[in-house]
């Protein structure tokens, strides 16, 4: 019998809202549909009517878990665009919240992907030792979330030698609990048994539909762009790329704990080799007419902002292509043939941030059911003939 | 007054309040240790050591709107979680604690309440089953057919585990197999591979982790019970919970040597027991990640079903021996 489960847009096991439609044959996945543009915001719209800075601020909430890499790789497209050299102080800075936004994301993944195999001890834990990163986050910038470090030209905030040295000390008690965590990883014959052969990609799909970040590790493609492409201070740091060979969800977890690995010696090898000096330069208010492209790891993978400028102190265009976004036609492949209690596995390995990856909404027409891709203009539009039909008030129709 | 005290002991003690009062308490205590175990605090403010948590929940339940879908076989729909209730609280009376006199077999002793006793516990699993059929929601009728599945394989293992020690005692009935062992208690040894088997196997049976396979709530959301709410719900939780006790009476009994010591040291001897039971089932919840249906059967055919034999054989050996 082969019959269609909905998996979202509202369902437990998703965090945010996205739709998966899965042909089901009994337990086993037969295709599977993903809907998005629940969540758009339009904020790439947004971002072209404000300034250079209040657009760090505004880009930094494409996303709550990787807020810190959307607003660094559009300060590096700005910065390019104003050909303005940081201080290497402020630099350092600026990608020690880096590496240890990556520790807090792995750790949050590492519990998600716990609750999903509904092992909720190894969540808790984790959740548990991600505060403590959490409070150094607090500590450097000021907040648990939304950091704001970044300022165009450097950072915002200094690091005294107290603070430098209570990021070791941190750093040091983490070390031991991931230790820990790849322990249980590795060797928990009920988790390594859910885990170990689940959403198969082998490496020539991973390379043909483009998949980054962890996703992409997983299945033996060595693409990070702190190595291919070494940004800022990364040539200068010795760390390794995290492979593995199993091309399966325990791959990806074990790619992630052990990148939490080499993520806690960049932070070491950053805070004991910080250099003296200014933090930031001062930045022009506006920027010449060019254009710039920006690439970044984030934790989930490459993230690129396209920015294109026009002399003024706003941005002409602003695209965003976070990693979740290039990770979806991977899943799709991944998800196939599976189990269905495997899709809340499977689809969390890639760690999905979708309000990330939202940027255009499909529609679907409640009377022929046909279905079409709009932008934010054409909906503005939409309304506002709508508006003009619609008398002022009582002549709205619900349109089931 | 015999039909005022046949109503006292149906309704009062060890029927539906005591019962009631017990599983309660007993499902604090899995919350409680579950929540130590990873680190947490679990109930708190509810009552002295957030004792009334589980009695608030089923009280704030009961009082939530009761939505029966338009497409669901609504009589069916609204008797099973009452049928459910009556099951596990037949199956309650049967243990020995209140029944220990060894010398007059009453209704609620008798050869063979062994067999019923697991037969009446079995009966949960196709209710539960026929709550997802009825609710015909894509998500329960998925979890039914988990449940059912779950049944394949666990319940053979189960039953051989559990009836294994009844081998030995020469017996179908609970209070002469308790007795069996109260008098001779090296003999409790052998059946320890037995008792882990049962052990996981009543684990499967109340759908905890690792098998909480028909609920998982990450897959299929409530699973058998994403249609029901309410005081349909309410009484559907007191049922599991008075599930786990029973089962973790039933283990104690045959595995543990029953609650010797008349009425009131046999009823401390049962709380003891149980909770020592629930204690172990919670260990394995905290310890263990969820397995997939098919997971859960070859497991248990590959594993569980040729410990079980291999217990039962050395149960018949021990028997040769001593005879």
């Amino acid at each position: 019998m082969k019959f269609e489960i909905p998996i979202g847009p509202q369902h437990p096991a998703l965090k945010e809202p996205i739709s998966l439609r899965m042909t089901v044959e009994g337990e086993v996945i037969r295709d599977v549909d993903i809907r998005l543009g629940y969540n758009h915001r339009g904020l790439e719209k947004l971002a072209e009517e404000k300034t250079w800075v209040q657009n760090i601020y505004l880009v930094e909430r494409i996303c709550g878990i990787c807020s810190h890499s959307h607003a660094t790789c559009y300060v590096q497209a700005v910065e390019k665009l104003m050909e303005l050299a940081p201080p290497r102080r402020g630099l350092y800075i600026r990608y020690l919240v880096s590496e240890l936004e990556r520790v807090h994301s792995h750790l949050l993944w590492l519990g998600v992907a716990g609750h999903e195999a509904g092992f909720d001890s190894f969540f808790m834990y984790t959740w548990r030792d991600r505060e403590v990163v959490m409070d150094l986050l607090e500590m450097i910038s000021g907040n648990r979330v939304h950091y704001a470090i970044n300022a165009i030209g450097g950072v915002r905030r200094d690091l005294d030698d107290a603070q430098r040295q209570k990021i070791l000390d941190g750093v040091t008690v983490l070390r031991k609990r991931s230790e820990y965590y790849f322990h249980i990883g590795a060797n928990e014959p009920s988790f390594v048994g859910r885990l170990a052969g689940v959403g198969r990609l082998t490496k020539e799909r991973a390379v043909a539909l483009c998949a980054v970040g962890p996703t992409a590790r997983a299945s033996a493609v060595a693409r990070d762009v702190r190595k291919e492409d070494p940004y800022a201070v990364y040539d200068e740091i010795d760390f390794d790329l995290c492979t593995a060979e199993t091309c399966d969800v325990l791959g990806r977890t074990v790619v992630r704990i052990k990148e939490l690995m080499e993520s806690y010696k960049i932070i070491e090898f950053i805070v004991r080799n910080i250099p003296a000096g200014e933090i930031a330069v001062r930045a022009p208010r506006k920027a010449k007419p060019n254009e710039a492209v920006s690439r970044y790891e984030a934790p989930r993978g490459e993230n690129i902002h396209y920015i294109k400028s026009n002399g003024s102190d706003k941005p002409e265009r602003l695209k965003v292509r976070a990693p979740t976004l290039a990770n979806y036609p991977a899943t799709v492949e991944m998800l196939r043939n599976g189990f269905i209690a495997d899709i809340p596995l499977i689809f969390a390995a890639i760690d999905p941030c979708i309000c990330c990856a939202e940027r255009s909404v499909e529609l679907l027409d409640a009377r022929s059911g046909e279905a079409r891709t709009v932008r934010m203009s054409d909906l503005r539009r939409l309304a506002a003939a709508r508006r003009r039909d619609v008398g002022l008030k009582g002549k709205a129709e619900w349109p089931f | 007054m015999a039909v005022l005290r046949t109503f006292l002991y149906l309704l009062v003690y060890p029927g539906l309040v005591f019962l009631f009062v017990y599983s309660t308490f007993c499902e604090w205590f899995d919350r409680k240790v579950y929540a130590r175990l990873q680190n947490r605090m679990g109930p708190t403010h509810t009552g002295r050591f957030g004792l009334l948590q589980p009695v608030a929940d089923f009280l704030k339940l009961l009082a939530k709107e009761d939505i029966v879908p338009e497409r669901a076989d609504k009589t069916l729909f609204s008797l099973l979680p009452i049928f459910g209730i009556a099951i596990v609280g037949a199956a309650g009376l049967l243990l020995p604690v209140w029944n220990f006199d060894l010398a007059v077999p009453g209704p609620t002793s008798f050869p063979g309440d062994l067999i019923v006793i697991l037969y009446l516990l079995s009966l949960p699993t196709l209710i539960f089953f026929l709550a997802g059929w009825a609710s015909t929601n894509f998500f329960s009728i998925i979890g039914g057919t988990r449940v059912l599945t779950m049944l394949f394989g666990y319940e053979v293992p189960l039953f051989l585990a559990v009836l294994s020690p009844a081998v030995l005692a020469g017996s179908w009935r609970l209070a002469e197999i308790a007795a069996f062992y109260q008098a001779r208690p090296l003999l409790v040894l052998p059946n320890l591979l037995g008792f882990v088997v049962a052990l996981i196997g009543v684990q499967a049976k109340l759908e905890r982790t690792p098998f909480d396979i028909p609920h998982a709530e990450t897959e299929i959301v409530g699973g058998t019970f994403t249609e029901y709410s309410g005081k349909k719900l309410a009484l559907f939780r007191l049922m599991i919970d008075i599930e786990m006790v029973v089962s973790a009476g039933l283990l104690a009994t045959v595995f543990l040597g029953g609650f010797p010591g008349g009425a009131l040291l046999g009823f401390l001897s049962f709380v003891v027991k149980t909770l020592f039971v629930i204690f172990l089932l919670t260990l394995i919840r905290a310890m263990t990640s969820r397995i997939r249906v098919d997971q859960v059967v070859l497991f248990a055919w590959k594993y569980l079903a040729p410990l079980a034999v291999v217990q039962l054989l050395a149960v018949i050996l021990i028997k040769g021996l001593r005879s």
